[in-house]
């Protein structure tokens, strides 16, 4: 369903991923783990369209798209919803209006039906009965859940998460990883959900790739993630400091 | 030394090049967004809001303005016995000049402003990136809106203010000079012909255009947060009037040469 070919983005003079290969089933949820600034955001950024690479391929579907036209990428987006990090919704709409968005702009239905289709996106996100509320009276959580109820508007086959649980408590995290989790089993879509929240990882995925220095260090399945012989996934999951700066306790006084 | 000093023009040259061809860019982008059909609810809820709501403002400005320029105008007028041609004159200056330029400046401020701020806290909040990967090209719905309401609306600002200067100038003139209301209107008559209006008012689609182009890109291109935000609205502002006096200078030449 999407394939990464030799991917490798820089920013100035700043490499980001260095010949990064990665492809996802259709139908799977694949975890990107990593820490901040390991180039994880920029993967999703180059599945979407947003980042062009500088060199190598990106495939959703049968279409290469990493130097396609807008008119094209648009028609590939069409496919695709998006949960951003801090939910990017339009704030000068309500929330009825956000999650109509896609559909007011992209098909012909009429009022009654696309507030009906709002009704249900809301309802399976558990908000239902918020369709008025303005975004600046959600909280962190609740508009997280706005985000993914637009991403899900037009049934899209692809879902892509940018760090889905960051910010949240952890029960609203649990509902989030929930709520990604009956969004894959209801939908059966494509799922790329970028993290570093490990509990949320585990629950959430079918395999885990993790990026380290933009490069891909380890990708397998949860298990094998788990049973990973690579000091730096040990690490990274079990949440330690960088290597000889762990555990160093201070002299008691 | 020197060497260090042509380094710092050349680069702010070419960065003001690189800015300027993207404004065009952003322009010739925008106006090939106009073959397909605009949405006409966005444009409307624009001209309202970029329009209509300006209107107060502007008329305050051109009364005051009209009030002026007659106190100033009439006394020496007064003394050389011309009082018969103060209508005309306040008229002229308001059409060709004052209301279209003021009217510019007036809403480069408010309305320039308000595009800048408003597209570029959605640009640092990745809203514009939500319109992208939700198929929505930001030009052809967040420009093209903006673009054709302040060109359209700009001009009709231009009446109101030319006419509100107009009355201005006749309130001032009649109870302050004692100029009467036949030899203010006869005068206006007499010396003013229909290009100081309308050179005025093809005046004011370009500074709308100005407005909403600057403002925009300028939205579009902001970075690093609030404080992003807070300089590319002062950078749109102060942008948009520098380009309405500079391009009021050739825009003169061209129309009343």
């Amino acid at each position: 369903m999407i394939s990464l070919k030799n991917l490798s983005v820089a920013f100035g003079n700043k490499p980001v991923l260095n010949n990064i290969s990665l492809s996802v089933e259709k139908g799977e949820t694949l975890v990107v783990i990593g820490p901040s600034g390991s180039g994880k955001s920029t993967l999703l950024r180059l599945i979407v369209g947003l980042t062009k690479p500088d060199s190598g391929e990106v495939w959703v579907g049968d279409q290469e798209i990493s130097g396609a036209e807008e008119d094209r990428l648009n028609v590939v987006r069409r496919n695709m919803g998006m949960v951003f990090q801090y939910s990017a919704l339009f704030d000068s709409m309500s929330v009825g209006e956000n999650v109509a968005f896609g559909l007011r702009q992209h098909t012909r239905m009429k009022e009654e039906d696309i507030a009906r289709v709002v009704r249900r996106k809301l309802r399976s996100v558990g908000l239902s009965g918020q369709e008025n509320k303005m975004p600046n009276e959600l909280s962190g959580g609740m508009k997280k859940r706005v985000s993914l109820a637009r991403a899900i508007a037009l049934n899209p086959g692809i879902v892509l998460y940018d760090e889905p649980t960051a910010g949240l408590d952890p029960m609203m995290s649990a509902t989030i990883s929930r709520l990604i989790c009956s969004t894959q089993r209801v939908l059966g879509v494509t799922s790329v959900v970028v993290t570093h929240d490990m509990e949320s990882a585990f629950w959430v995925a079918d395999r885990i790739a993790m990026i380290y220095e933009g490069e891909i260090v380890e990708c397998g399945k949860v298990d094998e993630i788990k049973a990973s012989s690579n000091p730096l996934v040990q690490r990274f999951i079990n949440g330690m400091a960088h290597s000889g700066a762990a555990a160093k306790r201070r002299p008691k006084i | 030394m020197v060497i260090h000093m042509l380094e710092r023009i050349g680069r702010s040259v070419i960065v003001m090049l690189e800015n300027g061809g993207r404004v065009i860019k952003l322009f010739l982008d925008t106006v090939g967004h106009l073959r397909r059909k605009p949405n006409g609810h966005h444009v409307l809820q624009q001209m309202v809001h970029l329009g209509v709501n300006s209107l107060p403002i502007v008329m305050l400005t051109m009364l005051f303005t009209g009030m002026v320029l007659t106190i100033q105008t009439a006394h020496e007028f007064i003394r050389y016995g011309a009082q018969s041609s103060v209508g005309g004159i306040v008229f002229i200056a308001m059409g060709r000049e004052l209301a279209p330029v003021l009217t510019g400046v007036v809403v480069a401020g408010r309305v320039g402003a308000a595009i800048t701020a408003e597209i570029g806290s959605m640009k640092v909040t990745e809203q514009i990136d939500a319109l992208k990967v939700m198929a929505t090209d930001p030009v052809a719905y967040l420009v093209v809106p903006r673009l054709l309401s302040c060109m359209f609306m700009l001009p009709v600002l231009g009446i109101f203010a030319i006419v509100i200067g107009t009355v201005g100038g006749y309130l001032v003139a009649s109870t302050y000079s004692g100029i009467s209301s036949f030899s203010y209107f006869h005068s206006i008559k007499t010396y003013a012909v229909v290009m100081d209006v309308l050179g005025g008012l093809i005046k004011t689609i370009f500074f709308g255009a100005i407005v909403a182009i600057i403002g925009c890109h300028k939205g579009l291109t902001t970075a690093q947060g609030a404080e992003g935000v807070g300089r590319a609205t002062t950078g749109s502002v102060v942008a948009s009037m520098i380009l309405i006096f500079i391009s009021n200078y050739f825009l003169s030449v061209l129309l009343y040469r």
